[in-house]
């Protein structure tokens, strides 16, 4: 061994230690602030998927809970208490999903829960709030989660589910379209569902399913399932996937020039999907949205000011979920007075509301937000983000796009207690 | 099924297995001379398609990205070669393996910090955005005709670099017999990284290959490098014409496996792989004892 | 200990074997002691350190996430450090222990012990089954096709979905109290499940400890120096490495057990490549060969990538080249470079 890599080897070490000891006493924990209260502020743990292909979507997320942070401090806070918000990156993954939300509730004592974008991180992050008897509000899609055994008195769900999505945009393409539908499905639960959904939907409708081929999660190259799509001829080309899988899939439909023959229809139309895959691929799509900010409508037009003001851009609806989400069961806290998680739920069930998007209510037996969803179509854009116009609205009143209590395991005439925890 | 779909589908997998190929020579003609499993090869990819995305915001010209791409990339294998991987000549043959392995997380979180985590939009030039078509009966992208045609051009060239050139005589008698070629005054280090520099090269331009087809995204590279060894597995490791061969059974594997049994799509390259490695266990055209 | 004694061969000496040698007395610092001293003594310095761990970290769950991987990297280091075999699909006997217990406990019996064993056992069987068809090729080859199987293992999971819950994951496992002597335990607390977890840890390195003293161990030590030696010695290499292949697998099954008891859930990522990925950086950071060195390898992972990621989602450029610089120049990992440098001749 010679003596040169002897000193780098030690120089080596003392740089590392150095970085070491940084990093230790850089403080792990995000800092404290220092304000002159009384009482402790109140915490709202908030896992999203900020690494992974859904950065922006997450930051949109956080976009929407602080807004309602903020106004929610402003009129006094949780129970005179200053509302904080802890972000955290579950990394879209399940376990990364629950240990954050372990680290969330055993060391920063949050008493509240919400974020996540994928279904599988919500039930995972669910899991551990029912656990530890700590509300969650989902504020994204999944059947699940309303469902027995994952429900819970601790758990609401202030988004859409495939099974709402399926019922409006299904409902609205039987109605305006033809009935060869075909379905390209991503090989996963949210796929599946939303396959199931529109078949089942469509059957009312007097459509019939003429094909139906599942592809692996992140297929990159779409081009081997299209010939089979040709073949069938359908009317309609239901997109069942998200994300980038949708990007894909679109832009290769237009290259293979399905869309002369067949219209084809994403039951999430995403913005971000949309800006990503740009408006020559997807021309003419169709699909459904929780919110878009184009939404005329007067509660609307103040989130999306007020938005637009603190980020610069309009919201995208998962923005829209968080707020609203976060907004309700912070505000739930204040007219049920107390963090009684029965009184909670209490002031929070049977409620009519309106935050955002016009009338929503928060469905006693199972924590569901009943709400409309609107059918949107791409368009060239006019200015950055007008990509999208709201070419109907499909209501949710009564409860005619949900699935019953019964179906998802509930009582419909009581209230969901189940899960309480004793403590 | 009719005939057409099936040719059609024969097609497609013919374009899919390109990119295979592209991906599996560079890492195999590493392994093959360095004996280095580079696992940031699938970064490299993804750095190709980055750095031709970042010519086209530049420069608008797709020619030019193609161009730009490997010779970035090349370029940065001379430096990691150089840098990371020679220190570890001499020691245990995981080693660099694992310091690739390292490596790949540190590229792909470099492009998550300066490019963000979505999408980058990235098309093909008009004059290769159009459906063409083929004996008048169907229709076939013809970006992808492109991709099988200048797969084979690149695979010529690099055909006539190692069978025609001096310096190919040298590499290809350094993955025979290292020891003969360094007995014979060869400094086979200069050969390592040229060649590292020149697989990169080839990650690279694949990358920018598959941008049009494929998403362009910082973690568009693990799930190919996964593919890619397996390809280079079965086709045998250092096997040239094992990579070619393999990368287009490959492609053509998972093409008709989604024709009748989309789901398996992915998995039908592991089961090829395990079937290959289970019968023939270097691969088809791997030399026995090479890196046991 | 005032000294150590060391002798050093000069001349021409050294390259026979005799010749003039000096004897030195060296002063030794007492960190060299201590460091002889655990390394002389893993268990009981390990035993010591776990008892205060949970204390020592910002919160005590991160304590018994570190132990666990720990185990697991326990587990894999049977394999790579002690074997010297590098697999890439360990995911599968950890991720097959996982939903074992959970399984078990959701629909079978709700026994903690019970679930544990069979998750234990199934990573054991795995490891019997895929070590079979593997463990006939050496180096990358091998690599590779455990990398294959735990991938075909992963898609399995994916798609079964009444089984695994598929991508969903495996939901509501019951938080089953602990029955022992007669007495029911509610052990879900941070701090008393850590316990519980480091009960089953302490018992593995016992375990593991005793394996490698025995003959076996030894012959296991033998096939990673010189695999054609001891084939000329008469041992039946391919089975010894099948054999060890198996310890490990089984308990990285328990691993998985313990993970999936400690967050009620199974995610299908427990299959997947990167938690592959993950056992192997954390036995490389830490240190191959010892048993030490996989539970600093988790610590020190868990806890940057903890710490980190609160900072900022970035946390991977600062584990990464961490990652890269270990291999480079601490190849022995921090504990196998910390025993280096405290072994190392002043000259």
């Amino acid at each position: 061994m010679s003596s040169n890599r002897k000193i780098t080897r030690r120089a080596f070490l003392k740089k590392t230690g150095v970085m070491g000891g940084m990093v230790a006493f850089g403080g792990f924990h995000t800092p404290k602030q220092s304000f002159a209260q009384t009482k402790e502020p109140f915490k709202v743990g908030f896992p999203i998927p900020l690494t992974g292909p859904y950065g922006t979507e997450a930051k949109d997320q956080q976009a929407g809970a602080e807004l309602a942070v903020a106004e929610i401090n402003a009129k006094g806070g949780v129970l005179g208490r200053k509302v904080e918000i802890i972000v955290r990156d579950d990394k879209l993954k399940a376990d990364e999903g629950a240990r954050r939300a372990k680290e969330l509730i055993e060391s920063e004592k949050v008493e509240l829960l919400s974020g996540n974008l994928a279904a599988h991180v919500q039930l995972a992050t669910n899991e551990q709030a029912k656990l530890h008897g700590i509300p969650y509000v989902s504020v994204s899609q999944s059947n699940e989660i309303t469902q027995r055994p994952d429900n819970s008195i601790y758990t609401y769900h202030e988004a859409l589910d495939p099974h709402m999505t399926t019922q409006a945009v299904g409902e609205y393409v039987a109605k305006n379209f033809g009935k060869r539908w075909y379905f390209l499905t991503s090989d996963y639960a949210y796929g599946w569902q939303m396959t199931d959904g529109f078949i089942r939907r469509g059957k009312e409708f007097g459509a019939i399913s003429v094909g139906e081929t599942k592809h692996p999660l992140g297929t990159s190259d779409y081009s081997a399932y299209m010939p089979r799509i040709l073949t069938a001829n359908p009317d309609v080309l239901f997109l069942d996937n998200f994300g980038k899988d949708q990007i894909n899939s679109v832009k290769l439909a237009t290259s293979f020039g399905l869309k002369k023959k067949m219209q084809i229809v994403c039951p999430i139309l995403l913005m971000s999907s949309r800006l990503g895959g740009g408006e020559e691929a997807f021309d003419g799509v169709i699909g459904g949205v929780s919110f878009y900010w184009e939404l005329n409508h007067s509660t609307s037009k103040e989130f999306v000011k007020a938005f637009q003001k603190i980020n610069g851009r309009p919201p995208i609806d998962y923005a829209g979920y968080a707020y609203s989400g976060v907004k309700e069961l912070l505000s739930g806290f204040n007219r049920a007075g107390s963090l009684d998680p029965v009184a909670l739920a209490q002031a929070i069930e049977g409620r009519t509301y309106d935050n955002y998007k016009g009338k929503q209510w928060w469905r006693p037996c199972d924590h569901q937000s009943q709400q409309d969803v609107f059918i949107i179509k791409s368009k060239k854009a006019k200015a950055e983000y007008d990509v999208f116009e709201i070419i109907a609205t499909v209501p949710g009143e009564g409860e005619r796009l949900l699935r019953t209590c019964v179906e998802v395991g509930q009582n419909p005439n009581a209230p969901i207690r189940s899960g309480l925890i004793k403590k | 099924m009719e005939w057409t779909a099936i040719v059609m589908q024969l097609f497609t997998g013919l374009s899919l297995g390109m990119l295979y190929v592209l991906l599996a020579l560079g890492l195999s003609i590493i392994f093959g001379l360095l004996t280095v499993v580079n696992f940031a090869h699938g970064a490299m990819y993804m750095w190709g398609a980055f750095a031709g995305a970042a010519t086209i915001a530049i420069t608008g010209n797709f020619w030019l990205a193609l161009v730009i791409s490997p010779l970035v990339i090349g370029g940065y294998g001379l430096i990691i070669e150089r840098g990371l991987i020679r220190p570890l000549y001499g020691r245990d043959i995981n080693y660099p393996l694992l310091l690739t392995f390292g490596l790949q997380f540190i590229m792909i979180e470099i492009i998550r910090i300066f490019w963000g985590t979505s999408d980058q939009p990235f098309s093909a030039p008009a004059s290769l955005s159009m459906p063409l078509e083929i004996f008048g009966v169907f229709y076939f992208p013809s970006y992808r005709l492109f991709l099988i045609g200048i797969t084979v051009v690149i695979c010529i060239v690099l055909w006539i670099f190692l069978e025609k050139t001096n310096l190919g005589l040298v590499i290809r008698a350094g993955t025979r017999d290292p020891l003969m070629v360094r007995a014979l005054g060869i400094d086979m280090r200069r050969i390592w990284w040229l060649v590292f520099g020149i697989g990169s090269a080839l990650a690279g331009i694949a990358g920018v290959l598959a941008a049009p087809i494929r998403s362009v995204f910082p973690e568009m590279g693990i799930a190919m490098l996964v593919e890619c060894f397996v390809v280079v597995v079965v086709g045998g490791m250092g096997s040239l014409k094992g990579a070619i061969l393999s990368g287009i059974i490959m492609g053509e594997a998972s093409s008709i496996t989604t024709l009748f049994y989309p789901q398996m799509a992915d998995i039908v390259i592991f089961l090829v792989m395990a079937v290959v490695l289970l019968i023939r266990p270097s691969g088809l055209f791997g030399k026995a004892g090479l890196l046991e | 200990m005032i000294g150590r004694l060391t002798m050093k061969e000069t001349g021409i000496g050294e390259t026979f074997g005799l010749g003039n040698r000096e004897l030195r007395v060296e002063k030794v610092g007492w960190w060299q002691r201590l460091v002889e001293l655990v390394s002389r003594n893993p268990l009981v310095f390990i035993f010591i350190f776990f008892i205060i761990f949970p204390f020592v970290v910002p919160y005590k769950a991160l304590a018994t996430q570190i132990i666990i991987w720990g185990l697991f990297a326990l587990g894999y280091n049977v394999c790579l450090g002690y074997t010297g075999m590098l697999s890439f699909g360990h995911a599968a006997y950890f991720g097959i222990g996982a939903y074992t217990a959970g399984i078990v406990l959701i629909r079978l019996w709700q026994n903690i012990w019970f679930s544990l064993l069979c998750g234990l056992l199934m990573g054991g069987i795995t490891a019997f089954i895929l070590g079979y068809l593997c463990i006939k090729r050496r180096g990358i080859y091998f690599a590779m096709l455990t990398l294959a199987f735990a991938q075909l293992l992963y898609f399995v999971g994916f798609q079964w979905v009444d089984l695994t819950g598929g991508d969903n994951g495996l939901r509501n496992i019951p938080a089953v109290p602990l029955s022992i002597f007669g007495l029911s335990i509610n052990i879900y607390t941070p701090l008393r499940f850590y316990f519980f977890v480091l009960v089953f840890v302490a018992s593995s390195l016992l375990a593991i400890n005793r394996i490698l003293q025995s003959p076996f161990g030894h012959v296991l030590q033998a096939v990673r120096e010189n695999d054609q030696r001891a084939k000329s010695c008469g041992y039946e290499t391919s089975n010894v490495r099948w054999m060890a292949f198996v310890i490990s697998g089984a308990i990285s099954g328990l691993a998985g057990g313990l993970y999936a008891l400690y967050l009620h859930f199974v995610g299908i990522e427990s299959l997947y490549w990167t938690t592959s990925g993950q056992v192997v950086m954390m036995t490389l950071l830490g240190g191959m060969g010892s048993f030490i060195g996989p539970f600093i390898g988790a610590g020190v992972f868990l806890y940057i990538e903890d710490t980190l990621s609160v900072i900022t989602p970035n946390w991977m450029i600062f584990l990464g080249p961490v990652f890269v610089l270990c291999v480079l120049f601490f190849p022995a990992g921090i504990w196998g470079t910390i025993k280096d440098l405290s072994t190392r001749r002043r000259k």
